[in-house]
This record gives C-alpha cells, structure tokens and sequence, in this order.
C-alpha cells in the first residue's frame, strides 16, 4: 500500500521545472515591459514637458541615489513606525472593546450605537480636526490613524466573538472550563479569524489613511511628505520614486505579514473551515 | 433569542448611551476645559448646521463632492466591470493585466494627489481620477472573481439545452457573477467617498465637502468642521444603506442570488 502512494505521489506533476518557471517569470514582467516602454516613448517624445514626466532612467537613478544617502530609509523608517504606533493603538483598543461587546450585552448596547455612528465617516474628514486639537505632527497622525483602523477591528472582534458555535461554548462548560479557560481555549480561537480579518481591513486602512495623513499633518519626515514635499520642487521623478517605495511596503505588508500571520494561527488551529 | 423585551431593553440603553455622550460633550464643551472655538456645543455645530444648510452654501459643497465622486465612481464601473469580465474569460487577457492590477492595487490612492496635480492641475479633474483609482480596483478585482466563480455546472448545463454564447453571457454569466460585482461597487463606493474627501483637501479648489473641513481648519471654525463632517458621514450612510441596499434587494434577492454569493 505504501509503495503505491509513493508512485503516486511520485507522478504528480512538482513544482514546475525550470523552463516552465522561466515562461512564468516572463509572462509577469512583459506587461510591465510594456507599459515601460509606452511610458518612456511619451516621456522622450515630448508631448509633456519633461519636467513634470520624467524617463524610467531618471526615476530609477532618483530612487538609487536617494536610497544610497540613506534619506529613503528615513523617510520609510518614520513612515512605518508611525503605522505600527497607530495599529498597535488600534488592535488593542479595537480588539478589546470588540471582544467585550461580543462577550456582554450591555457593552454591546452601549458601544453600537456610538460605533456605529462614527465608523461610516470616512476618517480622513477627521484629520484637520485632529490637527485642531493636538496640534501638527506626530501626536495627530498616530491617533488619527489608530482612530481610524480602529472600527473594522471593532467590528469583526464583535462578529467573532458572537460567532462562536454556542455547543462549543456549552460543551467547554459541560467539561468544567472556568471563565478564564473558556475564553482562553474556545472563544479566543474561534473568533481568531475574525479578528484577524478584522486586523488585516484596518492595517489596509490605515495603510492608505497614513500617506494622506503624513501630507496633512506637516510632519517632518515620512514618504507622504516626501512626495508632497516634492511636488513644491517640481521634482517628479522623485515623487514616483516615493510612490514605488509605497507601493513595495504596501504589498509586503499584504504578502508577508498577514499571510504569514495567518497561516501560522489560524490554519495551525484548523480554524479556517469552521469560518465557514 | 431576541425577545421584544429584550430588544426594547436594547433600543432604551442604546439612546441612553447617545444621550449621555452627547451630555458629556457639552459638559466638557460648556466648561471652558477646552477653547470654545476648537470643541464647540452642539448646539452651536446645529445652528451652523442650519445656516449652511439655508444659504445654499452646503448644498453647493455636498453636490461639488457628489460631481466628483459619482463621476470617479461611473468611470471606475465603466472600465472596471468591462475589464474584469474579459479578464475572467480570456486567459491572454488576465495574463497581460493581472500583474499590472496587483502591481498598482497596494499604491493608496492618495500618494497620487500630489503627482495628480501637477499633471492635471488643481480641481475637478484631479480629483475624479483620483476617485476613478481609488474606485476601479476593487470593482476590477471583484468582477473578476465573480466570472470566475460562477458554477462550471450552470455553464455545461446552458451549454447542454443549446444556449449560445450570448445567451450563455446575459442569462447566466452576469446573474452569475452580480452579486460579487454588486460587492464590488459598494467597496468601491466606500473606497470612492474617502478618496474624494482626502483628495479635495489637498488637491483644494474651492468647492467641495473636503475642502470646506480643511479650509475651517485655518480660521480656526470647529463648528463648520463638525458640521461638514456630519453631512459627509449623512451622504455616505444614505448611500451606502438605501442606494446600494436597494439595488440589491431589487436584482440579487430577487434573483435568488444571496445564497450563492455567501457559499
């Protein structure tokens, strides 16, 4: 019997072979060749004055340059210190306040009402009043971003908690799980997706609040003020090179972190059938 | 579960805490804690409320936003549905803008106000294809995913009863894939109305829902803040509840589609 799952499993097809791997690779990078090239066509030909479209070459050599002074990493460094403040702020106020409303009604009484009127305005309509109350820079940025990606966390804690199956709840009972237990070994995994769904939507959030706010709030370092700040200089080749480094920590944050993060709880704890 | 009682109890405790936030603010707001101009009464937020509302100057704010934000949105659906559906069913075509699609989704649409700018200048333009951006992904993304998912089953059985490939699209592919498309707009809508407020305040012209709450900022008037942010979230409600809520009630429900979207 063994021998035969081996030959099976033999016989499937692998991971692809390197031909196959190469058609893959270059199947990804000729629409970017493309657009490339339309891009650098336009940008020699003139028919914009170059200043304000720059060629791939000047875009490439501003990122290159700025990343060897090491100003890029400054800028992206604040830029992530400033998302990572915000969210921490955000996943523990918004998880607890979402698992409690989950967990009791008269929170859930309570809270609703309030959540549910500020979560639908849209956060940035907040910013210039944040910047009223604490002022310009770093205190107003992070709270704004922590306010905002709060709601979804709120949300889908709430949702995961009260998704909990109710004969895993009673059966933990029936086995003589104590509160603290309970919440520990049956509500806190169940709701675990949730809340990672909840976490991953506010961590997007406040991803794409952040750069807008960082324009805004006047700090004095951070890739939004950078793009912004070239815009004055005229310095477009510069601001696409700020937009490329967004777009790379954007989709590793989405790759990496959330991924990972989920395939290391969530699939472990076998979670993601009884989502469904 | 939810006895009358127990809802009642609901509704009673839920109005109690507004009350009592409100009472709370206007405490906080009466007592001098804070300047006056930066955390006006409610009262006063009301009456500026009013007097925007009566001078026509609101009215003029909000329908410059909804210009923008129902432009951006119609473009985004027009390229986006089309786009999303070729994607789905030909293999050529996702292949050249698949890479493009997940390459440019994580940019936010707002590092692009600044360079938007300068391409197209300060106003109206500027900020319809910023909300065009901020909109077209996920219609693109969903449309796409939403071909893709109708049952292969329901395709081999038109097939079977002799149905063409036009028949095939209209009368099964596009209820098929609607209620993900439907999804897709409303992310969309979402994504649209806070890309349209972030963009007009930096991208000020000099109408517009965004640019009035930034514009306050520098004449130090709270109360025009708050009052324009009342409006925003009023607009984003109404569109959210019954605009979409109604569209779909009148075509996936009815259609008996809901089932299919949650599986």
């Amino acid at each position: 019997m063994a021998t035969t799952i081996d030959a099976v499993t033999t016989v499937r097809p692998g991971p692809p072979a390197g031909r196959e791997r190469w058609r893959v690779v270059a199947r990804n990078v000729f629409p970017f060749v493309v657009v490339g090239a339309i891009w650098e066509i336009a940008a020699r030909a003139g028919v914009f004055p170059h200043q304000l479209f720059p060629t791939i070459e000047e875009i490439v050599t501003a990122l290159v340059t700025l990343t060897i002074s090491g100003i890029l990493l400054h800028h992206a460094i604040e830029t992530l210190l400033r998302l990572l403040a915000g969210f921490a702020l955000a996943a523990t106020i918004g998880i607890s306040i979402g698992v409690l409303m989950g967990r009791s009604k008269r929170a859930e009484d309570i809270c609703l009402p309030l959540v549910s009127i500020l979560a639908p305005i849209p956060g940035l309509a907040y910013t210039p009043l944040f910047l009223l109350w604490f002022g310009p820079g770093e205190v107003s940025a992070v709270l704004l971003v922590g306010f905002v990606s709060m709601f979804p966390v709120i949300y889908n804690s709430w949702t995961g908690v009260k998704a909990v199956k109710e004969i895993w709840l009673r059966s933990a009972q029936a086995m003589g799980a104590d509160n603290r237990r309970m919440f520990r070994h049956v509500i806190l995994p169940g709701a675990l997706p949730y809340i990672l769904t909840g976490l991953r939507l506010g961590l997007a959030q406040a991803w794409r609040i952040l750069v807008a706010v960082e324009m805004l709030a006047a700090v004095p370092w951070g890739l939004g003020w950078l793009i912004f700040g070239a815009r004055e200089f005229l310095n477009t080749d510069i601001m696409m090179a700020g937009v490329a480094v967004i777009a790379a920590i954007g989709l590793a944050l989405e790759k990496f972190v959330f991924q990972a993060l989920e395939n290391y709880t969530v699939v472990r704890w076998g979670m993601v059938e009884a989502m469904e | 579960m939810s006895e009358p009682g127990d809802r009642r109890r609901s509704i009673i405790r839920g109005t109690v805490t507004l009350i009592a936030a409100a009472a709370l603010y206007e405490a906080v707001s009466y007592s001098g804690l804070f300047p006056q101009v930066l955390l006006p009464t409610i009262q006063t937020v009301l009456k500026t409320l009013v007097g925007m509302l009566e001078d026509g100057s609101m009215l003029g704010h909000a329908a410059a936003t909804l210009y923008r934000v129902l432009f951006g949105f119609c473009l985004a659906t027009v390229v986006g549905v089309p786009l999303g559906i070729l994607m789905a069913r030909f293999k050529p075509v996702e292949n050249f803008f698949l890479p493009l699609v997940s390459a440019l989704m994580p940019i936010p649409s707002f590092s692009l106000v600044p360079l938007f700018m300068l391409w197209f200048g300060i106003g109206d333009l500027c900020t319809i294809l910023i909300v065009f951006y901020a909109a077209t992904f996920p219609t693109l993304f969903n449309t796409w995913s939403g071909v893709r998912a109708v049952n292969p089953l329901w395709l081999r059985a038109a097939g079977a009863m002799g149905a063409d490939e036009k028949r095939l699209f209209w009368k099964v592919i596009v209820p098929g894939a609607f209620p993900f498309i439907i999804t897709g707009m409303r992310q969309a809508f979402l994504r649209s109305w806070i890309a349209v407020v972030g963009a007009e305040m930096i991208a000020a012209s000099s109408w517009g829902l965004g640019w009035v709450i930034f514009d306050a900022k520098e004449f130090l008037q709270a109360d025009v803040m708050l009052a324009s942010i009342v409006v925003i979230g009023f607009i984003g409600f109404v569109f959210e509840r019954l605009v979409f809520g109604s569209i779909e009630r009148a075509t996936i429900q009815r259609w008996g589609m809901v089932r299919v979207a949650k599986n």
